[in-house]
Formats: C-alpha cells, sequence, structure tokens
C-alpha cells in the first residue's frame, strides 16, 4: 500500500541525478521511516491512490530522478493531507503523523526544516490576560513582535493585535483611532488594545458549519487552518473583530519564517482560511509568555494561569478593579482591562 | 410548417423506457426554437462563460480580487443568496393555493412556480459555494466523512433546508410531468404529503436563512427578532412578484394560457405582502431613529451614511422610494388589475427588495465594524462578472425547465410507444419564437 512511496524516495539517488546542481536532497527523508509504521485507516484507504497519484508525478517529472521521486513524495504528501480528518477529533498518533507530514512537506518545498508541535493542552492550564491602560504608551512593539512570531502575511500587513488610541473621557472604542500614526504617547489620549479575547462562550466556534475552529481545555480558541472552508461566519459571529482571513495566498519572506511553530497556532497558513490570535500556543504550552507580553516595554501586558493561585494575572484579578469588552454579549472573554 | 418541424413531428417509432423517451423529448423541445429563443439562451451562455473566466482568476488568486475584506467580510454573494432564498420560498405561494386549498385557477402556474424555486435554489448554492475559500475543501461539511456541526451551527440547518427544498421541488414537479408524459393522472396520494410538506419547508428555508444572521449578538443590524417575519414578507412579495412577469412573458410567447384569475390573485397576495413588509419595515426604522443607539449605527449608515461614508445611501433611498411607490399603486384595484401597469411596478418592486433585501441588509451589518471602525465595501468587475453569471445560470435552467414543463402540461408532449401516427399535429407550438 503506502509504504511502497518512501522507498521511491530511497532508490531514486541512484539513478543519475548526482550534478548537484537540481537543489534536491539525496538522502531519504528520516521522517519517512516512521510513516512506514503508522497505521491509520484513512492512509490505508486512500494509499493505493496516493501510489498512483505519486507514480503519476514521478513519471511527469523526468531528467532528475531524486527531484521526480521527491515531486512523488510531495504528490502523496499532498493527497494524505488532502484527504485528513479534522484535528479536533483526531487521535494523538493521527496528530503526530499529519504534523510528520507537514514538516516533511516544507521541506521538501522549501529545503529547512520547521518544527511544528502538536503539544495538547497542558491539564490544571487556564489561560487568562490582563491589559494596563494605564501603562500602554500605544508603542506597537506588541503588535510587531506578534506578526514575526507567528508568520503573519506581509502582504496584506496581517495584525492580530490592534492598538486603539483613545480620547481622555469615553470608552467607546469607535470614538477612538486605531490608525494612528504619529509620535506616542500624545497628550489628552490612553492606548487600549484588543485581539482575540479567548471567550469562554465563544460566539465564533458555535457557528462553524465544519468545527474548524474551537475552544482547547486550556482556553485557546484555535482554527484547524487545513479542515476551515473559509465560509467567514465565523468573522462576523465576533464582536470583537478578532478574526482574520487569507484573501490571498499569504507571503512571509523565508528568512523571516519562525520555525518554532504549532499545528493549531504559527505554522504557515494558506489562501482562503480563517486565522486568529491563539495567545502564541507554540510559545505559552511550553510555559513562555506570549511574544506581545514579552515585547511590551512598559509592562501593560499580564498573562498567566487563572487556574493557579499565586500567577500574576490572578494578583490582578484580585486586586485591581477590572473590566472586560461588551461584558452584555455574555461571551466571557478570558482577557480584562484595569488601570493603576 | 418549416423542415424543422416535419422533422420534429415525424411519426417513428419511439422504443425504450418513457423516462428515456421524456428525457429525449424534453432536450428536443429546449435545443429547438426561434431566433429570439436562441439569442436569448447564447447571451445566457456568453454571460455564463464570462463568469467562469472571472471564477477561474478568484479561485488563482484569492478572494482579494473581490471587493470584500477583514471589516465587510460578506458582500455581493451572500446578499444575492439572501435574496435568492426568498424567490426560492416563494413558489410557496402558488402551490398552497393550488394543492393545499385547491383553488381551481392555480395548477397551470404551479408548475412554473416550482422551476422558478429550482432555479433561484441552485442559483442560492452557487453563491454559496463563489463565496467559499476553500471550496475544494466542502467535503468537509458531509455526514459520516466529514464534521457536520449540526445542530450548533445555523449554517448546516440552512444546508439541511436548502438541499431537502431542492429536492422537494425536483421530485413533485418530476412525478407529476413524468406521469402527465405516460398518459396517467399523478396519484394524489403519492405526491400531496410532499406537497404540504414542501409548503412547511418554504417557510422553513427562509426563517433559517433570517436566523442565520439572526443570530448573531456581534452584529445589532441583523440581532433582531423582526428579521425572520421581515424575510418572509419580503420574499413573498418579490417572489410573486417575479412570477407574475414570467407568467406574462410566457402567456404572451407561447400558446399555454394562465387564467387572468392566477395572475389576480398573484398580485394580491404581492401587493399584501409588500404592504406588510413596510409596516414592518416602518417599525425597524421606528425603533433604529426614534432614539438612536450605537446599536443604531448601522442604519444610520446605510440611510444618512457615518463618519463621510455612505456608499449605499442613493441605492438605500431609492429602493425605499420605489417599494412605497409600488405598494401605494399596487393597492389600487385598477391599477393592479391592468396589466400594462402591474408588469412593470413588480418589475420595479422586483428591484427594490434586491437592494433592500441584498446589499442593503448585509453590508450594512459588518459597518462599523464591531471595534467601531467604518470601512466601505464596494464589489469589483470580478465580483459582478460572477454574480450575473450566476444569475445567467438560474434564468438558463428556468428556461430550460418551463421550456420542457409547458408542452407536457399542455398535453402535446406524450410518450407514443407505438407505431400509431400521432394525434398531435400541434408540436410545433413554441417554436416559433
Amino acid at each position: 500500500m503506502s509504504a511502497r512511496l518512501p522507498i521511491l524516495g530511497q532508490e531514486a539517488p541512484n539513478h543519475g541525478c548526482g550534478s548537484g546542481t537540481c537543489g534536491c536532497s539525496s538522502e531519504a527523508p528520516p521522517v519517512v521511516e516512521e510513516r512506514l509504521d503508522t497505521d491509520v485507516s484513512r492512509r490505508q484507504f486512500f494509499g493505493l491512490f496516493g501510489s498512483l497519484t505519486a507514480g503519476v508525478a514521478a513519471v511527469a517529472s523526468s531528467g532528475c530522478g531524486t527531484k521526480s521521486a521527491e515531486a512523488a513524495e510531495k504528490a502523496s504528501l499532498d493527497w494524505e493531507e488532502y484527504f485528513k480528518g479534522n484535528y479536533q477529533v483526531m487521535t494523538d498518533e493521527e496528530k503526530r503523523a499529519t504534523v510528520e507530514r507537514l514538516e516533511r512537506r516544507w521541506e521538501l518545498e522549501h529545503g529547512s526544516r520547521v518544527e511544528i508541535s502538536d503539544q495538547n493542552a497542558v491539564p490544571g492550564v487556564l489561560y487568562g490576560y490582563a491589559f494596563n491602560i494605564s501603562k500602554c504608551q500605544g508603542y506597537m512593539d506588541c503588535v510587531d513582535a506578534c506578526v514575526k512570531e507567528n508568520n503573519l502575511d506581509r502582504e496584506s500587513g496581517m495584525q492580530y493585535i490592534r492598538i486603539f488610541e483613545m480620547d481622555e473621557g469615553t470608552m467607546q472604542l469607535g470614538d477612538g483611532d486605531g490608525r494612528f500614526y504619529h509620535e506616542v504617547p500624545a497628550a489628552g489620549h490612553f492606548y487600549l488594545g484588543t485581539q482575540c479575547f479567548q471567550c469562554d462562550n465563544p460566539p465564533c466556534t458555535k457557528v462553524c458549519p465544519v468545527g474548524a475552529t474551537w475552544k482547547e481545555p486550556d482556553g485557546i480558541v484555535v482554527v484547524d487552518y487545513d479542515w476551515c472552508i473559509g465560509c467567514r461566519y465565523c468573522q462576523a459571529a465576533c464582536p470583537y473583530w478578532a478574526r482574520r482571513f487569507n484573501w490571498q495566498e499569504p507571503f512571509v519572506p523565508e528568512d523571516e519564517v519562525n520555525q518554532e511553530q504549532h499545528y493549531l497556532g504559527n505554522r504557515l497558513r494558506k489562501k482562503g482560511v480563517m486565522e486568529k490570535c491563539t495567545y502564541c500556543i507554540q510559545r505559552t504550552r511550553k510555559g513562555r509568555n506570549p511574544a506581545c507580553a514579552e515585547a511590551c516595554p512598559t509592562g501593560a501586558r499580564i498573562f498567566g494561569n487563572l487556574l493557579d493561585p499565586d500567577s500574576e494575572i490572578r494578583w490582578v484579578l484580585a486586586n485591581k478593579k477590572v473590566f472586560r469588552l461588551k461584558e452584555d454579549l455574555g461571551t466571557e472573554p478570558k482577557f480584562w482591562y484595569f488601570m493603576d | 410548417m418549416s423542415a424543422r418541424t416535419k422533422v420534429h413531428d415525424e411519426n417513428r417509432p419511439r422504443l425504450g423506457h418513457p423516462a428515456l423517451g421524456l428525457f429525449r423529448d424534453a432536450l428536443r423541445e429546449v435545443t429547438t426554437g426561434g431566433p429570439l429563443y436562441h439569442l436569448w439562451m447564447g447571451a445566457l451562455t456568453l454571460l455564463m462563460l464570462g463568469g467562469t473566466w472571472a471564477y477561474v482568476q478568484q479561485l488563482r488568486h484569492g478572494l482579494a480580487v473581490t471587493g470584500m475584506n477583514d471589516h465587510v467580510s460578506w458582500g455581493l454573494y451572500i446578499s444575492n443568496f439572501t435574496f435568492l432564498v426568498g424567490l426560492a420560498a416563494a413558489a410557496v405561494m402558488l402551490v398552497l393555493p393550488a394543492y393545499v386549498l385547491h383553488d381551481e385557477d392555480f395548477p397551470r402556474a404551479v408548475l412554473i412556480g416550482e422551476g422558478v424555486a429550482v432555479s433561484a435554489l441552485l442559483m442560492c448554492l452557487a453563491f454559496v459555494t463563489v463565496d467559499m475559500g476553500g471550496p475544494q475543501r466542502l467535503w468537509h461539511m458531509l455526514p459520516g466523512i466529514g464534521y457536520f456541526n449540526w445542530p450548533d451551527s445555523m449554517l448546516t440547518w440552512d444546508v439541511i433546508v436548502l438541499n431537502g427544498y431542492l429536492a422537494l421541488n425536483l421530485l413533485i414537479p418530476a412525478y407529476i410531468l413524468y406521469s402527465r408524459y405516460c398518459g396517467r393522472q399523478p396519484n394524489k396520494r403519492w405526491y400531496v404529503p410532499f406537497v404540504f410538506l414542501s409548503v412547511a419547508w418554504a417557510f422553513g428555508i427562509h426563517l433559517v436563512t433570517a436566523f442565520l444572521y439572526a443570530a448573531l449578538p456581534a452584529r445589532p443590524f441583523w440581532n433582531n427578532a423582526l428579521l425572520g417575519p421581515r424575510f418572509l414578507a419580503s420574499a413573498f412579495s418579490a417572489g410573486p412578484a417575479f412570477i407574475i412577469v414570467l407568467l406574462l412573458i410566457i402567456r404572451r410567447q407561447t400558446p399555454y394560457s394562465i387564467p387572468d384569475d392566477t395572475i389576480r390573485k398573484l398580485a394580491l397576495i404581492t401587493t399584501v405582502a409588500a404592504q406588510v413588509n413596510l409596516i414592518m419595515l416602518i417599525s425597524e426604522l421606528f425603533k433604529e431613529f426614534y432614539h438612536p443607539t450605537h446599536h443604531s449605527e448601522s442604519a444610520i449608515y446605510l440611510f444618512f451614511g457615518l463618519d463621510g461614508q455612505g456608499k449605499l445611501i442613493p441605492w438605500m433611498w431609492t429602493a425605499i422610494g420605489l417599494n412605497i411607490l409600488c405598494t401605494a399603486l399596487l393597492s389600487f384595484h385598477p391599477v393592479r388589475r391592468n396589466h400594462r401597469f402591474l408588469m412593470p411596478l413588480c418589475v420595479l418592486l422586483f428591484g427594490a427588495i434586491w437592494v433592500e433585501k441584498g446589499m442593503g441588509l448585509i453590508v450594512p451589518g459588518f459597518i462599523p465594524s464591531p471595534l467601531g471602525e467604518v470601512v466601505e465595501y464596494a464589489p469589483t468587475g470580478i465580483e459582478m462578472m460572477i454574480t450575473v453569471a450566476i444569475w445567467a445560470m438560474g434564468l438558463f435552467v428556468m428556461t430550460v425547465l418551463v421550456r420542457a414543463a409547458i408542452p407536457i402540461e399542455m398535453g402535446v408532449l406524450r410518450w407514443q410507444p407505438s407505431e400509431a401516427p400521432s394525434a398531435d399535429s400541434d408540436s410545433s407550438h413554441l417554436h416559433n419564437i
């Protein structure tokens, strides 16, 4: 069945590539060996077709043995990726398998390695965020760090975080300016940042027709970029304008790609799918702060585990007067604002 | 008559299954016709080809080729989808009197109504599909192999009701026409239960589509209990208005007779629904403007503009003006009963509701954004080409369905298994147009 394919990849270097000018690696991919042992019914079912596709691809690209073998391998990876299931209902083995396929595909396409994590939520953790509107000065270092950390599309200038320059005396976001471009801080203003609030009762996940977006056990609302059909119903349902759509093929310069990735986080997206802030799931599940919190020069951003009574976020909630946006909608954001 | 008619009329034996015969005869009916007919179908085909080219561009470059963006994330496609669900639901206004209330006048028109419903539904499905970022992944929605988020997502409800309604509106007329073609009286026991189901279903498709929007507290412009009823009222006004125009054209262009009474009753339905729609419009406007809150900003944008932006203002006021004018004029019996007035009034009313319930409903839902920003939307040329092509596809399907159904309904097109000479000499009924 599908076990035939990787062997093709191993034999190929003997067939007269050798010149090195074609730029293809002549080493057998290490991932492949592991893939032989994984036993997934969906893969078995489509394996035969995968072999056929691979064969066609192999015939189509001639002149360089390794190249054609790689084309065949890529075709079979594409095939298996197309027919994989929803990440939300995958077993841990299936998650591992898709992550390995994606890593291998990246290697075939770009010649570099990325690490895509499939780490599950850590038990006993529920993430929360607090934003100090007295401290924020509108420097936008958080926005910059977020763009780089999360491999956001540079072409369209996608940003998850918005910083609104607010007039003193009002909390009405519509009166604020989300596109200011001048020296900060400006007199008579304060600054308020928004991003995905990882609602405890998220209106966006409920509306998704295919279950491509859901709330993880640690409270992070995620998107399976490979399962999303791009209907944008979730974008209409979000009361905080937190979701972004890939209207075109996203572009990140090769040397700027953050290679430390998570399947549900900053791995590279494709056109026609939804994405959003995940509290930097690839960092936070490893116990680090999100990039925005780490980058903030003023200390306005506080992130932590809501279930840990000794965490800083719990201290803020217990000792500061906090509020959330649009609490009347019952969305229960896990993102609070407070003042010194 | 012409040579073409002779070929068509020759009394050769027809072998095989009657279903095959029906297919063959229907195919001949829809492929033969006068120059005007060919011009019409040719023009529709050209528009569809243009739209196909535009869709290829969209597939290649992504939805960035449309005017949509992260602020206004649904536009012309979903506007037309919403409006056309109403047109599809309107078939019930013919079905209800004909099958359920046994109104003697309606049966001649009812198959036409179902043809309109089928075409409208196909347009709906096409509009939703072209709006998708990943149409190649639509199988993710199939229950069993995919993940069908039912009952949580209203979109899954819409998938069920729209496809179910499409099936009903294909099966009922197919059964009736096939029975007639075979020279049998269709068995009421077989189809009447489905007719009742389709009546309830018609209300369902439009309510569910309204709930799709009303489900979103993030969008106060839609999150409104009146949205569902208002959808129904506007649908039962625009839908029959469209069908009236269609019936008047059929009556003029073909020997198929539609009783005056049918037109008169349909005109009455259109008028009453338009009146109810206006009453609901007034209550909405009252609520939005008596004491405007932040939740009224979408309505303010729509009617008066917000932050100096107001692309929809002229469209909306024209639509409201036409809506009031048509409803008022149709309310006078002599005007409504005169087909010279009725036809243009129906066209204008249809157009007014298309604006009001299409772009006038969808776009302001996104303006201002939930964070209070005003970003406007205007469709691009590619978007318009695709939209026009889908309408052309709908009209193409509708023409085909009507053209095949009429001769069967008239008793002209019949299954003739033997070599017996054909009784009718009037099969050329449609071919002079």
